[in-house]
């Protein structure tokens, strides 16, 4: 069989055009010659035509879309103008796309480009706004929920959250715990430096326990599972509100703020600061085995010197943050699957922003208790 | 005409056994879809007719058995040919499988371009073309998905799968979820469709009154293989408890009473 590509040719007869149309007339081949038919049907406009279609070896829907499209565009329906050389198959094809010529919209119309912006600044403030109010009420009504849970301890999901304490908390160790023990290796490292230079190399103790305690560890371990648990708190709950599992939960009588947020939360509060502890210890150990190998400070010596000038304060400094930043990871975590509507496009941003927000929010609670410390002298 | 009404088999499935680890789904099935016609493959839940037409689409590799489509064996064949055979079918999934971000008519043209690489004027006027073939009004092109109700999504669903003109289209259980003159029209569309573009088709079904108003042959699904196939007639006299019940229960027969009168 030979292929050959879509082709054309114009007549005049006798005041009437003849378009005499051969070769393969599919999708494929129609690339080229389409915007030479549209040229020759905006030129026509108005007059008879005759499309010859004996020559026409092969064809589909999109070969008869053009070709009807030229002839309507062209005749102003007189009985003269029409299609000949057709064989049966084909006109019946013809006759099928004959009704379903007209275009369609292909997106959402858009309006003038700076009325746009503007509205879509101004959506954005407002969107923000409402956020930030929905945000706080989901904060009130996951502690509501966790006071009516506190006074009818029936009603506490052990199984669910001894779950989400396994796969948000124990699974975690591993990366958090190898992740602190570098930071505090490259903590002590870097202080060894400089230290150094001021024959001060003993306060690297105080540099790796006083960093570790206060600020990385906990920080650390709030970052690595805000990324890791927090989204995947927004991703198991958006899927389930995209299949209305939640709707299910509300009319079957399922609380879903104590089936699904309370145990979340309840996981990661516990959970958090014990991972926190064992990154801090961790990440000490890290900066002692640098101190002994690459200064003269054993670990006999750093261990004495840990206790000696590392006050307990430290230690509390870090490890009371470690419930709250695990609350607003938690919260944020779920707020978000809860907003999730629709479509998978919509459970990618939400999982997104609850990652970053979780993030922001992580880092500005911190930098109040390091103002709120540094006030009251802890 | 087309290279594939040589001959006249579409599909043909040969010993066919998938299984999902120890749970064997289909052993020995045997089916073979001709040129022009609708196959309807009808069975109970579980019996796996959706796992039949993804074993055919080349999205559930067999275990044993040859599956051929256009006389190609798609877990033989290579990029290329996969390829080319990928071209000349078109997938209905059930609940439509519209891309979420792209809106309706964008879902109709993603096929051209990756394939044809048609786009532009042409594209648009192909896309429009498609939606108003499955009997969607204009104004859905610039719709999301999210925005369209269950018989909407089939519409446009379907319209993507005729997006390349196929020779073929597998349709998974295409009335389901639809109210009954909705699904009496899409039965009418894919008989329509069937006429005047010359489909072959291969439908999975729960609905007795598809089967009556728009298949042709119906294949019927029970223990693990094809128990009857044939005409509707042929497939009712068959003697088989599960098939009995199903043609001749209350809705088996309502549906028949429906297509008599």
């Amino acid at each position: 069989m030979k292929d050959s590509p879509a082709h054309f040719d114009i007549d005049v007869d006798g005041g009437i055009m003849r378009l005499v149309v051969s070769g393969d007339w599919r999708a494929r081949f129609l690339k080229e010659i389409d915007e030479r038919l549209r040229d020759f049907a905006d030129d026509s406009v108005g007059r008879d035509i005759v499309i010859d279609m004996r020559g026409v070896e092969r064809l589909d829907t999109a070969g008869a879309m053009v070709l009807q499209r030229t002839l309507y565009a062209c005749d102003q329906r007189t009985e003269r103008s029409k299609i000949v050389g057709a064989n049966e198959a084909q006109s019946a094809l013809m006759d099928q796309i004959k009704d379903h010529l007209a275009p369609c919209h292909i997106m959402p119309l858009h309006r003038n480009a700076f009325v746009a912006m503007t509205v879509r600044l101004g959506m954005g403030v407002e969107n923000a706004y409402k956020a930030a109010l929905e945000l706080l009420s989901f904060i009130g009504l996951t502690l509501v929920t966790a006071f009516r849970v506190i006074t009818q301890p029936r009603r506490m999901r052990w199984t669910s959250t001894v779950h989400h304490m396994e796969e948000a908390g124990l699974d975690a160790i591993p990366i958090i715990g190898l992740m602190s023990f570098l930071i505090g290796a490259v903590v002590a490292f870097m202080g060894a430096k400089i230290l150094r230079l001021f024959n001060a190399d003993i306060f690297t103790v105080e540099l790796v326990g006083i960093a570790v305690l206060r600020e990385f560890g906990v920080l650390l371990t709030a970052i690595l599972i805000a990324g890791r648990s927090g989204s995947a708190f927004t991703a198991q709950i958006g899927s389930m509100k995209i299949r209305e599992e939640i709707d299910a939960m509300r009319v079957l009588g399922i609380d879903p703020m104590e089936a699904l947020v309370l145990p979340r939360v309840i996981a990661l509060v516990i959970m958090l600061p014990a991972i926190a502890f064992i990154a801090a210890v961790l990440g000490i150990i890290g900066g002692a085995l640098v101190a002994a190998s690459a200064m003269d400070i054993s670990l006999a010596l750093f261990s004495a010197r840990f206790q000696e000038t590392i006050i307990i304060n430290h230690f509390w400094a870090g490890m009371i943050k470690a419930p709250f930043f695990a609350f607003v990871i938690a919260v944020i975590g779920c707020f978000q699957g809860m907003e999730v509507e629709g479509s998978a496009e919509s459970l990618g941003q939400r999982t997104t922003l609850s990652v970053v927000q979780a993030l922001f929010l992580v880092i500005v609670l911190d930098a109040f208790f390091a103002m709120f410390f540094l006030e009251i002298d802890f | 005409m087309s290279a594939s009404s040589k001959h006249k088999n579409v599909i043909e499935v040969r010993g066919l056994r998938t299984q999902f680890d120890d749970f064997v789904v289909h052993n020995e099935l045997d089916l073979d879809v001709r040129t022009g016609e609708i196959m309807g493959v009808v069975g109970g839940s579980g019996t796996g007719k959706s796992v039949l037409m993804r074993a055919i689409i080349g999205l559930k590799r067999p275990s044993a058995g040859t599956v051929k489509v256009f006389d190609q064996d798609f877990y033989e064949a290579n990029e290329k040919e996969r390829l080319s055979v990928e071209r000349r079918w078109g997938v209905l999934f059930q609940g439509g499988a519209l891309f979420s971000s792209l809106t309706v008519a964008q879902n109709v043209m993603a096929p051209l371009r990756e394939h044809l690489h048609v786009e532009g004027e042409l594209a648009k006027d192909m896309a429009a073309l498609k939606i108003s073939m499955v009997g969607l009004p204009a104004e859905a092109g610039s719709k999301y998905p999210s925005e369209l109700s269950g018989g909407m999504k089939k519409r446009a669903g379907l319209a993507r799968a005729l997006a390349l003109d196929p020779e073929l289209v597998f349709l998974d259980e295409p009335t389901a979820g639809l109210d009954p003159i909705g699904a009496a029209k899409f039965d009418e569309l894919i008989v329509n469709l069937k006429e005047s573009l010359g489909l072959t088709v291969f439908m999975v079904t729960h609905d007795l009154d598809t089967l009556h108003a728009a298949c042709d042959r119906v294949a019927v699904l029970a223990e693990k293989h094809v128990k009857a196939c044939g005409t509707l007639d042929d497939v009712r006299q068959t003697d088989h408890p599960w098939i009995q019940e199903y043609f001749s229960g209350p809705r088996g027969r309502a549906a028949l009473s429906a297509k008599a009168s």
